[in-house]
């Protein structure tokens, strides 16, 4: 057993996509080993982090075997194949239970899969389970969960970020290699942060959401958590490109991701998003500082910016974000799927299924988003929040008119105890002070694990980039995982580290 | 300016959101959605005058398929989730006042 973190001994093969693909294509690995070890590790160790809802070992095995008979017939498994992939329970999967982490639809199997399902699943990727998350991806630590939080990894005493935390510890943990999860505030990006793995929010649209069940609308967009750059760039890969199946989805090509890894950062501009700074902790801004000097030294030219207008989309978040979903969960009214309990009439059923079936976060927002749609706040919240919304995108492309990439902290904070903020919905609220703006703006992002702190926790530097910008924001992902701290990166044993 | 919502409004809200509230959770969720109000209060104040508001991250239009049959999930995957159903549709408790 390893007595540190870093990369435990004798896994390394299965903490990276790319080489566990080209060693099942080859013949050299057999899916079905990659299978069963995974499932073993889960089966021992998962009960303690709880990054499953549930796990599909006999799915596993059954795609494995197909993967596995596919080589021997010479035939292509697909670039991901015998990956282990692990699965957001917000992301439809058919005929499999998909929770959203809620009683509301505990025990309901969706009719048909998510796009993003059915392109892994092509790509011979081998599907673990369905992760653990804040109820309907509302939180920032995975604590608002009906099943009960997942520990961080790192340490099991802290959270793992949210709402994808399952997702990002799955993959911190070596119990996937890839994991999707969807980000509307920041939910891929911080729990990678305080996990130590890669997480990317891709522009809005490039990524299908059909399937992925829906929070707000315009905020939310399906992206891959890996251990390294080059692998979450191959599954973003996959899972991008135009889906009929929803008309919020570009057309036009995606762009060349995988590619972007090789051209360094000679001359690519950097920004350091000044105002963030003043927010985030020593080490965090650390990070960020010594991940600029990391680019410079790389050949790409640093300036510090002035976006304050960027620190006005916590609030207008707060508003947009509980609106859409308070039209978003309407659907939950004891009709259709999922929970119903009875009463005398419709709207004593619905409102007694609603009041049983969502947790105290979901049913805040669903009033707070009722009421400031409702008639005489419209105006003064709502309407007053989307004309932030603008500013924001405007102050963005002030910066981008001068430089390619932005750079700032990730998340405020390393990763937190548990139970520190689950008192003051505020105070969580703030772990997404630096990921929302890029969600209100349908800009990419990406969280890219890059130091340790002085109890050993990993610490992200986040890029930002403009609308399909992704290859400028791999490219100084890349430069920054190269110069970051070593054992800054997943996977870890839990507790291994403090 | 502090925001308080009082509890006559959230049980309202609660009425439009068809959310079953008891009286105690009416008295935490006012507290706690002033406060939540309160620090949106900035934005309020801010002057963006001329300003025009953002709904979408896209320049979208309507995306319009080809108007043609073609498969979909069948009647039984569609009620298969259903908590109740009745002769091939859902069924729902009664939905007006009268008495039969």
């Amino acid at each position: 057993m390893s007595g540190a973190g870093g990369p435990r001994p004798g896994a390394e093969g299965l903490s990276d996509a790319a080489s566990i693909a080209s060693r099942v294509r080859s013949g050299e690995l057999r899916a079905a080993d990659v299978a069963e070890q995974v499932l073993g590790d889960v089966e021992s160790r998962d009960a303690e982090l709880h990054c499953f809802n549930l796990v599909t070992g006999e799915a596993m095995r059954a795609a494995a075997a197909e993967v596995d008979r596919l080589v021997a017939t010479g035939a292509d498994p697909g670039p991901l194949a015998g990956v282990p992939v692990a699965l957001k329970d917000n992301l439809c999967t058919k005929g499999v239970p998909t929770t959203c982490s809620s009683r509301m639809l505990e025990g309901w199997s969706p009719p048909y899969d998510a796009t993003v399902v059915r392109r892994l699943v092509a790509a011979g990727a081998l599907v673990v389970g369905k992760t653990n998350l804040d109820e309907f991806a509302m939180g920032s630590s995975t604590e608002n969960s009906a099943f009960g939080p997942t520990r961080n990894p790192w340490d099991t005493g802290r959270v793992p970020g949210g709402s994808s935390g399952g997702s990002a510890a799955a993959v911190a943990a070596g119990f996937a290699a890839l994991a999707l999860g969807s980000d509307t505030g920041g939910s891929i990006r911080q729990p990678a942060a305080l996990c130590g793995v890669v997480g990317i929010k891709p522009t809005y649209g490039l990524v299908s959401r059909y399937g992925l069940v829906a929070f707000a609308s315009s905020l939310d967009q399906v992206g891959p958590f890996a251990t390294t750059v080059a692998d979450a760039a191959l599954l973003l890969e996959t899972i991008a490109g135009h889906d009929e199946m929803d008309s919020t989805s570009l057309g036009g090509p995606v762009p060349r991701l995988t590619e972007a890894l090789r051209s360094g950062v000679d001359g690519l501009r950097v920004g350091v998003v000044r105002d963030f700074l003043a927010d985030a902790s020593a080490d965090c801004v650390a990070a960020v500082r010594n991940g600029a000097d990391v680019l410079s030294r790389a050949g790409a030219s640093v300036e510090d910016v002035a976006l304050p207008e960027l620190l006005h989309g916590l609030s207008a978040y707060y508003l947009i974000a509980p609106a859409e979903a308070s039209s978003n969960l309407a659907r939950y009214d004891g009709v259709r799927y999922g929970l119903r309990v009875d009463g005398e009439d419709v709207e004593q059923m619905n409102a007694r299924t609603r009041a049983a079936g969502f947790g105290p976060e979901v049913r805040r927002r669903i009033m707070l988003g009722t009421y400031v749609l409702s008639a005489g706040y419209y105006d003064a919240y709502y309407a007053q929040a989307q004309r932030v919304r603008t500013l924001v995108a405007r102050a963005f492309a002030r910066a981008y008119e001068h430089v390619d990439v932005l750079l700032a902290p990730t998340a405020p904070s390393v990763a937190f105890p548990l139970g520190a903020k689950t008192e003051d919905p505020l105070e969580m609220y703030l772990a997404d002070l630096f990921t929302i703006p890029s969600n209100l703006a349908g800009h990419p992002a990406m969280s890219v694990p890059f130091a340790l702190d002085g109890q050993g926790l990993p610490v992200g530097v986040q890029v930002l980039a403009p609308a399909l910008g992704e290859v400028a924001m791999l490219r100084a992902g890349v430069a920054l995982e190269s110069g970051a701290t070593p054992g800054a990166r997943g996977p870890v044993r839990p507790g291994a580290v403090v | 300016m502090a925001v308080e919502l009082t509890v006559a409004e959230v049980r309202h809200v609660a009425r439009l959101a068809r959310l079953e509230l008891s009286a105690e959770e009416s008295v935490h969720v006012a507290g706690q959605l002033s406060a939540i109000l309160d620090h949106v209060e900035a934005v309020r104040a801010l002057d963006l005058e001329g300003i025009p508001a953002t709904s979408h991250p896209l320049e979208l239009v309507n995306v319009l398929r080809a108007d043609e049959v073609r498969p979909c999930l069948t009647r039984e995957e569609v009620l298969g989730g259903a908590p109740a159903v009745e002769d091939g549709r859902f069924a729902v408790p009664r939905i007006l006042g009268e008495t039969p």
